[in-house]
């Protein structure tokens, strides 16, 4: 198996094109400029199509046609580019089609910095765009896995006819480990829904307006159908020394690595903690956490933002007598496993 | 019996949505035929975005996607790129093209996209009912120009194949006007001509084709003709701006 040195966009890049990525459509902006960069060589070598789009709206509408030709396609951006993706990703999910989205957070609101941060909690796992609608949302914490998660996202995107967010921040887009390289995927799907032509078949159409009385309510309730299969089949999570925990830290995405070592520091200082880390952040793994938190008496959310999956939390938590207390850096600021120990010890 | 007329294997037998007089349902039937004597039902693709525009994928028998406002040059260029042997087109209104959708289509010409763009300018928003486009002329009337367009408070009608014709990736670029019968028939040919300029690989074909809106106009589907022929076509003449030359 391959091993090599690369960083996040590049990692993520390996594992598009692994999963069979035939398209790829991007927009400058930092912290992911080596996606776009990357792409543009690696589009040509594999035998895809690379453009640098006029904008994050012109990105997500190539993607939009990409995936109703029926190739597997994706663009990457960062958080302002996101928000300009929203109503093509709202359309995605409308039509029904296949696509991967990689947002590389930044610090906002607005125009923010270019510092990482978890602050698109809220517009990746609610939807985000307009309408009724989910996006299956992964929150990778390494190189590797932001390598693995993006092949697993064409995947997921493919087999639910839905887009996928993999949702990484600045810092995993600008640091470098070494990974582990999946094979070329080989087998894929059929896609008989596809549009390229009507040759010995009727002609296909792909839409997401349905002006007849009752008819979008219906592709509601089908859309309804698939979402709730999702979040029966598609939970990830990790967890670690939580069997018992009375103390219980829950955080996702690179911030729960940092978490993972103030954690691991004070557990050898003999207290009962446990780190639990939604790995899909739609769909949320609130029964698992659930169950973890029958022995807590305290949990602590950390997050790279002003507190918003811990929204999800005290869902997860209605059963629970634990107080919930949060730490949060915004505005791109990062946390050191020194001042999360400080704070674990603080509660 | 001889046939000698019969709707083009390319539409569907769905009864149009279209509002009587509108140029929607001509323009449709005229794609439609070119698609059939060019023979490429099978290998068209039709990009069908916002605006009475969107319909289209009702009466078009041959695959068609939707897209979000603006954005059909978006979703034409991957499909293209990706399906070099099919026949891709996009179907926008003014609105859609000129306003909305401006960076999408200027971008697209630019890179020389090899797709044809039919681009109906109804000088009107017809879809949400006749607010004023990009391209309503100045002292039109439309629901939010209730005094007629003035330029000080509206500014001016954008000409679309004026303002394209400076990109060199836009090849084939002519407006025609279905204002009588040999400009539909003019029409017809423009038509054709991108989709074989497409054929040969030869960039951005551009046809804008100057149409009718009568309710939103409010005026009867004659009188629509007749104010396109006479002022419509004085602010947006009808002529080519680009030929490939035609060894077509
Ligand atoms: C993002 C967005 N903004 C506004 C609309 C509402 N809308 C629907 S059709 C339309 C105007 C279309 O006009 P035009 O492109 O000129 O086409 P016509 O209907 O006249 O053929 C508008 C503004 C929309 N669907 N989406």
């Amino acid at each position: 198996m391959k091993l090599k040195l690369l960083n996040g966009c590049e990692a993520s890049a390996e594992g598009a094109i692994s999963a069979g990525c035939k398209f790829y459509a991007g927009y400058p902006i930092t912290p992911q400029n080596r996606y776009p960069e990357y792409m543009s060589e690696r589009m040509e070598e594999t035998g895809g199509i690379f453009i640098q789009a006029e904008s994050e709206t012109s990105s997500i509408n190539m993607v939009f046609g990409a995936a109703a030709a029926g190739f597997r396609a994706m663009t990457s951006s960062s958080s302002p580019g996101i928000s300009l993706m929203q109503e093509g990703i709202s359309y995605l999910a409308g039509c029904e089609l296949p696509a991967v989205i990689i947002n590389m957070n930044r610090g906002g609101p607005g125009l923010g910095d270019v510092t990482p941060s978890q602050s698109d909690y809220f517009q990746s796992t609610r939807g985000g765009g307009h309408g009724d609608y989910r996006t299956i949302v992964l929150a990778p914490w390494s190189c590797q896995e932001i390598h693995d998660f993006t092949y697993l996202a064409f995947d997921l995107a493919d087999k639910y006819r839905n887009p996928v967010v993999v949702l990484g921040d600045g810092l995993i887009a600008q640091m470098y480990e070494t990974v582990r390289l999946k094979p070329k995927k080989k087998r894929f799907p059929k896609k008989p829904w596809a549009l390229d032509g009507c040759s010995r078949r009727k002609p296909n159409s792909l839409k997401s307006l349905f002006l007849t009385p009752g008819v979008l309510e219906a592709h509601n309730w089908k859309l309804a159908v698939k979402f709730s299969k999702i979040e029966k089949r598609e939970v990830r999570y990790e967890s670690y020394y939580c069997s018992d925990a009375e103390y219980l830290v829950i955080s996702f995405g690179t911030c729960a690595r940092i978490t993972k070592e103030a954690v691991e520091r004070a557990r050898q200082q003999g207290l009962n903690i446990g780190l639990f880390r939604p790995v899909t952040l739609w769909p949320f793994p609130y029964s698992q956490l659930a169950d973890y938190m029958k022995n807590a008496k305290k949990i602590l959310v950390v997050e790279m933002n002003l507190g918003q999956m811990i929204d999800d939390v005290k869902i997860a938590a209605r059963n629970s007598d634990a107080r919930i207390f949060f730490y949060g850096r915004p505005g791109g600021g990062v946390p050191n496993p020194d001042e999360i120990y400080k704070e674990i010890k603080k509660k | 019996m001889k046939v000698i007329y019969q709707k083009p294997e390319s539409l569907t037998s769905d009864i149009t949505t279209y509002c009587p007089g509108c140029g929607h349902g001509i323009i449709q039937k005229l794609i439609a035929e070119v698609i059939d004597e060019l023979d490429i039902r099978e290998k068209t693709i039709g990009i069908a975005p916002v605006g009475c525009a969107v319909l289209s994928y009702n009466f078009f028998n041959f695959d068609v996607t939707e897209a979000a406002h603006g954005r059909a040059p978006a979703v034409a260029t991957a499909i293209k790129r990706l399906l070099p042997t099919r026949i891709v087109f996009t179907y926008q209104g003014d609105g859609d093209l000129a306003a909305i959708g401006t960076a999408e289509i200027v971008h697209a010409a630019a890179r020389g996209e090899n797709f044809s763009v039919i681009f109906v300018n109804n000088a009107v928003y017809g879809m949400t009912k006749g607010q004023m486009a990009p391209t309503t002329l100045v002292g039109q009337k439309t629901t939010t120009t209730p005094d007629g367009r003035i330029p000080q408070m509206h500014g001016f009608p954008i000409r679309v194949c004026e303002l394209l014709s400076s990109l060199d990736g836009v090849t084939y670029l002519e407006r025609t006007t279905i204002s009588d019968i040999p400009g539909i028939l003019a029409t017809k040919r423009a038509i054709k001509k991108a989709f074989l300029w497409q054929m040969e690989n030869k960039g951005l074909g551009f046809v804008e084709i100057l149409s009718t809106c009568p309710v939103n106009w409010k005026k009867s589907p004659s009188d629509s003709m007749k104010w396109m022929k006479e002022t419509m076509e004085k602010y947006y003449p009808v002529r080519v701006f680009k030929d490939p030359g035609t060894n077509l």
